[in-house]
């Protein structure tokens, strides 16, 4: 379903990605892993289509993000749930605004969005914390905000970029819980961190990069801290 | 939709100062409008009436025919200049200058039909063929003398045309700086709400699905302000009405019919719409671009 083949994405002179190949197939939770600057977020963002590749073809559920069209790009960011880092939430909306407005731009209607909104939060573990705004929750609260809105529309895909980052490592264990059952809905699920307590914990396929190069892909892969 | 009104509505809410300022433009353009929109229609209802009236009058001579008036008539007639003729006797001049002066009885005493001369009034289908139709009168030898009140039609042409020139001038150098602030604003606010527009793209929400509550605001200040200029300009209008009636004797200026009024007030919320949307149309494509 994602595909990666002889992918480099170059900044100028400097090459963030180089000659990166790798396949993820339905189903798969994958990390990718890999110290500062190694391009875990170049490669997530290729995926989102934020850029395109210098040379090599990204090919996400049989689309080729090369010969996606501008327009075309929400339609397909529709198809994909985003977590990341630094969350990204709405900071005048309550956590049910935020979760619900990756329906509203679906158009769904409002009755659905208000039963399937209403699931996810609950899934997620606030549904008693629905009607309220970002600054008043906790790190955690608002990752899992982040990620009920990543899969509130039933995309095939979550991409996550340092979902954990800004969590302490019972919070964080959660929020893995809690991608953990998205995977076993059929889901891929794509997370770039560093965090290698969760990594070692998960034991899933682990990709790690360094300076930009795919250095070794494992099925039940291990983050050696050296 | 509703979500994008709410969402507009939100944004004009939150900064009130910015919103008063955009709105405020838009009344001051729109009470210029419907002033000078009122004034121009007026000063045409005026020169009309004007126009309609008798422009030139011949006295005749005493003792003349029938047949030479007739003469006379048919000559105007065929310059196909003229609207109308009317023959006023020296009986039917008596009779006027009775009514006009029937509170003062010793100048009816003194005055008899013999002494008024007969008269042809002429109306002119268009009044800079004046001194050619007057000329015309003054060279027949049944004609005594000729009056005619070139000077007010004229200068009310002049009138209409001057409140006609500044008030497109005014409104049209109006219009594009409400224009240009609904863009500067609206701009304001996009960059104010630039992080929020970047999670909306990457959640997957269209160019025109951001762009909506931004055009909505825009035509939110457009309307109001056409609206809200429209009725204060009604209410001033209604409040001068008498003075205007008095100082206008028998000139039918007022009232200004409503049907005229709604007419006004659908054209302005139309130009505010477009103004407002167009200004935030281009302050968001900019952005997005």
């Amino acid at each position: 379903m994602v595909k990666f083949k002889n992918v480099t994405k170059k900044f100028g002179e400097e090459i963030a990605l180089d000659n990166v190949s790798f396949e993820i197939e339905k189903g798969e939770f994958v990390f990718v892993i890999g110290c500062s600057g190694a391009g875990k977020s170049t490669l997530v963002k290729l995926i989102l289509r934020e850029y395109l590749p210098t040379e090599g073809t990204v090919t996400v559920d049989s689309t080729d993000l090369l010969n996606l069209r501008k327009k075309e790009i929400p339609d397909y960011r529709k198809k994909i749930g985003f977590v990341f880092q630094d969350f990204k939430l709405l900071t005048d909306r309550t956590v049910f605004e935020n979760v619900a407005i990756a329906l509203r731009i679906l158009d769904e209607k409002k009755e659905d969005i208000n039963e399937r909104v209403e699931t996810i939060l609950d899934l997620v573990g606030l549904k008693d914390k629905k009607d309220f705004f970002p600054s008043q929750l906790s790190g955690g609260e608002l990752q899992r905000t982040c990620l009920a809105r990543a899969v509130v529309t039933d995309p095939d895909i979550i991409i996550a970029d340092e979902p954990t980052g800004n969590l302490d490592i019972g919070i964080a264990r959660q929020i893995m819980d809690i991608f953990k059952k998205i995977n076993e809905t059929g889901k891929i699920v794509i997370m770039a961190t560093h965090n290698f307590e969760i990594v070692n914990e998960m034991s899933k396929r682990v990709i790690e990069l360094e300076n930009g190069k795919l250095i070794s892909d494992k099925k039940k892969g291990k983050y050696h801290i050296s | 939709m509703k979500q994008h009104l709410r969402t507009a509505w939100k944004h004009t809410r939150r900064s009130p100062y910015q919103s008063l300022a955009a709105v405020l433009i838009m009344f001051l353009t729109f009470f210029i409008a419907t002033i000078f929109t009122l004034a121009a229609g007026g000063s045409q209802i005026v020169l009309r009436y004007f126009e309609s009236r008798p422009q030139v009058t011949a006295f005749f001579k005493d003792e003349i025919s029938t047949q030479q008036i007739d003469m006379l008539k048919a000559k105007l007639v065929q310059t196909e200049k003229v609207e109308e003729t009317k023959f006023i006797s020296k009986e039917e001049a008596l009779a006027i200058y009775r009514e006009q002066n029937k509170d003062e009885p010793l100048l009816l005493e003194m005055v008899t039909a013999n002494i008024l001369p007969a008269s042809l009034e002429v109306s002119i289908k268009n009044i800079t063929d004046i001194d050619q139709v007057a000329g015309i009168m003054k060279n027949d030898s049944i004609v005594e003398e000729v009056v005619f009140q070139e000077d007010v039609v004229e200068a009310l042409y002049r009138w209409t045309g001057s409140i006609r020139k500044i008030g497109i001038g005014l409104i049209s150098v109006l219009s594009f700086v409400s224009f240009l602030i609904i863009l500067v604003i609206i701009g304001m606010k996009i960059t104010i709400r630039k992080s929020e527009i970047e999670i909306l793209q990457l959640i997957g929400a269209s160019n025109a699905y951001i762009r909506a509550p931004f055009v909505l605001e825009g035509i939110i200040y457009g309307v109001s302000g056409a609206v809200v200029a429209w009725g204060l300009s009604y209410i001033l209008l209604l409040y001068a009405t008498p003075f205007i009636i008095k100082f206008l004797v028998g000139i039918p200026v007022l009232p200004v019919p409503y049907y005229f009024m709604l007419i006004v007030l659908g054209i302005e919320m139309l130009a505010g719409l477009i103004i407002g949307s167009l200004g935030s149309l281009i302050a968001v494509r900019r952005y997005l671009k």
